[in-house]
């Protein structure tokens, strides 16, 4: 590249470097959520696997491909675009909200624990 | 409707008794601040300069300008938290052996809390920004930031934030919390005066502020380098500048957070921050630093930018290590989301939580040692010249030095209980607010100042101002952390112990040099503008420095770069020196600027009246406000037009002139 | 940019673009407004992290199964899929330059929006009705703000949303409002992937509770 390239993107007329969709990938994405949506509201409605625990460890992995699908083909996320600096920022922030929730949920979760009422502590052992 | 009804409607707690008429200190305060605002309101006038302020200051959108109004925002700013700072001390040193002192408690309280705050907020904040927005975008060789009507916006926003502070002082009464006001203190039941409210109001429209020049000054870098400048060809300054409106962009939000759910606590009664109905005060102490934490990162990185340049220029030699710089800095930026309960190790949550974060910040001290090495290597055998701005830096590696170790200390879960609190941890931040960050932005004003007006700043004053600086330091500190070993505790107002008097005594004297430092700086300023022609630059790179924004004029056109430079190495302007660059004079085109604008400074008094509003709870006025916030923010978008060109003879004709210039100084 | 800069024929190196063309209207709009959406993003990170913490803080008030009907959350969960769609089918007829199919396809988002702000009000007020207040633990705080932020970030791109549909009634699709809606539209989708999190952690996880 020289410096024309300059010169290129000044011409271009769509300034922004946005991947748009296409007919077919919105479809494809709201009928990937909507199924992604319906299935935990199924499982949580009809209590259908029983055991509580498993039912939230899958509903959580549904939110997490939802997330992934909106994020793809509805804010057509992807590695090019503005040079990988949005995936850069995505994967910052991602980290960002994962120290902080989880930071906050482990240090106030021990706080818990430890300052529990003495009476509730000797229930405890 | 009876009249008291209507009066409160109207006032809401506002009355006559809310004015401080009651405390002699601030009444003198307001007579002497009254007099000078109405003597400055009244030269302006006089002098007819209301327009010009209006059309080329207040409305500009010229990164250059706003820079230098946020170091004068600073810079006033300093002045009203180094009263509160010498106020404190004063109390101290004389409240002893039953003496109550000059200062009540709900004074004293006041001003310990507002000394943090101001000094943070609007002192602290604004020179590193200020300093940020004049230099990245001739650093990166770009016309202007990103967002150019956003940046005018941001900054009267942080105006707004410390107007309300300093309304707090005449109308009403600031918080008395300290300076991050942990509930349940200050909730509405044990704080329900306007202090606290003045507080969460004050940071939240900063913060707007903050936040989004923030997202502006990382735009511009990342999308307005100039070409050739890959992101490893960034000068040190920029590097430290896009780490630091990162954590800005990435912990402000949890500001905002905190100080809502607070706010709802207050004025709507929910139980976040409560004892009781399942309120937990702890949780804001967590939040409130997982923001704070990363802050005090925010003001310092861009201080370790500018002792980078300054290391280099006055080395005469390429930085040591610019890669292990650089992976530092981002390293920082990465590990200062990771230590936030070192604020708090004493709050319970046990040995396995506490030696978790006691680790990351000792792991911190590492890129931050690796950055104290290369400055060390970079003086190394080189040909240092002792100007204004390389002796700050030599005082800040002195300094900084030893309130890192304290910290390291600090950072010992099992030292941290019983140092918790104490003057000591006053002492520490102290160490590495002052040797760093005002020490870092007192090298950037005198490195920069001759780029932005065309002249030096007095070295003699300069000197006075520096050594006063430096030992007033030390005597104000070092006695703290002497008191601080023997239990003493912050925020105390008298004391018992006549054998810690002497202590106080000595840290008194230390502020008093400091204020000596402070009013040599200001006649710095003075005698350099009455000097002016004899400390006069026309080259444009006084100190024979590396970086582009050494390659324009000083002060630079509008458009700062008649063209776009095209950068081949690290240090782009040393580059070309060395090459033999000839300067263009002819072939100039026109420049496509944005244009000036009201709206910035409609919206932010806005948003003021608004917050004002709120803080008294005169409803109607928060209500209209905000609804005349939106309607001006709409109808703003309603514009398409925002810039124009520069006609190529006006361009002709300023590098013509320039041209003129360099060839008389040769 | 990375740009390398190849020295001129002669073998001197070139320190200034001559013919220079400045960047084009809008050239960092997309990015900053992305990272706008990412500061919002740690907004209601904190919030779920306090609703993390707070949220099985009842208070012996009423815990999520005395107060959520799912049902309900279903129809507004597919309200606003409904409308993430078609402020898809608006921006892809925006691309083909159709004034009045992307103004229709605004005006449905829009209807969607509403149904869904309608909806939720709905919920609160029936759940104030029962006691049920933000005051009454710290459940129901956690729950009300974290919940209510984000409806209000919908009627927020819903006043957007009239704005733009004025601007495009005006000015048409000029680049500048295609740029504007290009912003809404990340907006928009944004408002949903926090929804997400929204109906599985506070809805459905309470419910498991």
């Amino acid at each position: 590249m020289n410096t024309d390239t300059h010169a290129a993107a000044a011409a271009h007329h769509h300034p922004d470097q946005h991947a748009h969709g296409s007919l077919s990938t919105y479809l494809l994405g709201f009928i990937l959520s909507v199924a992604l949506t319906a299935v935990p509201f199924w499982l949580v409605m009809s209590g259908e696997l029983g055991n509580k625990q498993v039912t939230a460890l899958v509903i959580m992995g549904f939110a997490v491909v939802q997330i992934v699908v909106h994020m793809v083909y509805f804010l057509h996320m992807n590695t090019a675009s503005e040079n990988g600096w949005t995936m850069m920022a995505l994967i910052f922030t991602i980290v960002m909200v994962v120290i902080a929730l989880s930071g906050s949920l482990w240090v106030m979760h021990h706080l818990t624990t430890n300052m529990m009422p003495i009476h509730e502590m000797s229930g405890m052992k | 409707m009876s009249s008291p009804d209507l009066i409160k409607l109207i006032f809401g707690r506002l009355t006559l008794e809310s004015l401080p008429l009651h405390e002699p200190i601030v009444v003198g305060t307001f007579a002497v601040v009254a007099t000078g605002g109405l003597a400055l309101f009244g030269a302006l006038t006089y002098f007819r300069l209301w327009g010009y302020l209006w059309r080329e200051w207040f409305t500009t959108v010229d990164h250059k300008r706003i820079g230098i109004m946020y170091m004068i925002l600073g810079i006033v700013m300093l002045l009203r938290g180094f009263a509160d700072a010498i106020m404190m001390r004063a109390q101290q040193a004389i409240a002893f052996g039953g003496s109550e002192g000059y200062l009540n408690a709900h004074h004293y309280d006041q001003i310990f809390t507002a000394h943090g705050v101001i000094m943070i907020f609007f002192v602290a904040m604004p020179l590193v920004t200020g300093l940020m927005n004049y230099v990245v975008p001739l650093q990166i060789g770009a016309r202007d930031v990103s967002f150019p009507f956003l940046n005018n916006f941001s900054f009267w926003m942080t105006v707004g934030g410390a107007v309300l502070v300093m309304a707090s002082l005449f109308i009403g009464e600031f918080a008395r919390t300290g300076w991050l006001a942990y509930p349940p203190l200050s909730n509405i039941g044990y704080s329900p005066d306007v202090g606290v409210d003045y507080y969460i109001w004050g940071l939240q429209v900063a913060g707007v502020g903050t936040t989004l020049s923030g997202i502006n000054l990382i735009c511009t870098i990342v999308k307005l380098r100039a070409p050739g400048m890959t992101m490893m060809r960034m000068p040190v300054f920029t590097w430290t500048s896009l780490c630091t409106n990162v954590l800005i962009v990435a912990s402000f939000p949890v500001l905002t957070v905190v100080l809502a759910l607070l706010s709802l606590d207050r004025y709507v009664g929910t139980n976040f921050f409560t004892n009781d109905f399942g309120g937990s005060p702890m949780m804001y102490v967590n939040l409130i630093w997982i923001w704070g934490h990363p802050e005090v990162y925010i003001l310092v990185l861009p201080a370790f930018g500018i002792f980078s340049e300054v290391t280099s220029t006055f080395s005469g030699k390429r930085l040591f290590g610019y890669t292990s710089m650089v992976y530092a800095t981002v390293v920082i930026t990465i590990l200062s989301y990771l230590v936030w309960l070192h604020h708090f190790f004493t709050m319970g949550s046990g040995a396995s939580v506490n030696s978790f974060f006691g680790i990351t910040t000792m792991i911190i001290s590492i890129p931050t040692g690796a950055k104290m090495f290369n400055w060390l290597f970079t003086m190394y055998r080189g040909r240092i010249r002792f100007e204004l701005p390389m002796m700050w830096t030599l005082a800040f590696m002195f300094t900084f030095v030893i309130g890192g170790m304290t910290g390291v200390l600090l950072a010992v879960p099992p030292a941290d209980f019983v140092l918790h609190n104490s003057l000591f941890l006053i002492a520490h931040f102290h160490n590495v607010i002052i040797g760093g960050v005002v020490f870092g932005a007192f090298a950037g004003i005198v490195y920069w100042f001759p780029k932005a007006f065309g002249f030096r700043l007095d070295p003699f004053w300069g000197r006075v101002s520096f050594w006063c600086w430096v030992t007033g330091f030390f005597f104000a500190f070092m006695p703290l952390y002497v008191l601080g070993l023997m239990g003493v505790t912050r925020r105390l107002r008298v004391f018992d112990d006549p054998s810690l008097q002497i202590w106080f005594i000595v840290a008194g004297f230390g502020a008093a040099l400091i204020f000596v430092g402070i009013m040599a700086m200001l006649v710095q300023f003075a005698v350099s503008i009455l000097r002016r022609e004899q400390l006069r630059d026309v080259t444009g790179d006084p100190w024979n420095a590396r970086t582009l924004e050494w390659a324009t004029s000083s002060p630079p056109p509008d458009y700062n770069f008649a063209f776009t430079p095209v950068v081949h190495d690290n240090d782009a302007w040393w580059d070309m020196k060395r090459r033999g660059y000839q300067r263009p004079l002819t072939g100039f085109k026109p420049i496509h600027m944005p244009s000036n604008t009201g709206t910035g400074i409609i919206l932010a008094g806005l948003a003021t009246a608004m917050a004002f509003g709120l803080i008294w709870y005169m409803w109607w006025l928060a209500a209209v406000s905000f609804i005349a916030l939106l309607v001006v923010a709409i109808g703003h978008t309603f514009n398409y037009h925002r810039d124009f060109d520069i006609p190529a003879d006006q361009i002709v004709r300023t590098e013509d002139a320039r041209t003129n210039l360099l060839a008389g100084a040769k | 940019m990375t740009i390398s800069v190849k020295p001129q024929q002669t073998g001197e190196p070139l320190f200034y673009l001559a013919d220079e063309h400045p960047h084009p209207e809008g050239w960092s709009t997309s990015l900053g407004f992305w990272i706008y959406l990412m500061s919002d993003c740690l907004v209601f990170a904190i919030l779920f992290a306090t609703y993390g913490v707070l949220g099985a803080n009842y208070a012996a008030g009423p815990a999520p199964k005395d107060l959520f009907d799912l049902n309900l959350v279903a129809i507004n969960t597919s309200m606003l899929l409904l409308s993430s769609i078609t402020y898809g089918f608006a921006m892809l007829t925006m691309q083909q330059g159709r004034v009045g199919a992307t103004q229709a396809w605004l005006a449905i988002t829009g209807l969607f929006g509403l149904a869904f702000i309608g909806i939720e009000l709905t919920e609160f007020a029936h759940m104030i009705h029962e006691g049920a207040t933000p005051q009454r633990s710290a459940f129901l705080s956690s729950f009300f703000t974290l919940v209510g932020t984000h409806g209000l970030h919908v009627s927020f791109g819903l006043v957007w949303l009239v704005t733009l549909m004025t601007q495009v009634w005006r000015f048409g699709l000029i680049e500048a409002n295609q740029r504007r809606l290009m912003c809404l539209s990340m907006f928009w989708h944004f408002l949903d992937v926090v929804w997400i999190g929204v109906f599985t952690f506070v809805y459905l996880m309470g419910m498991l509770r």
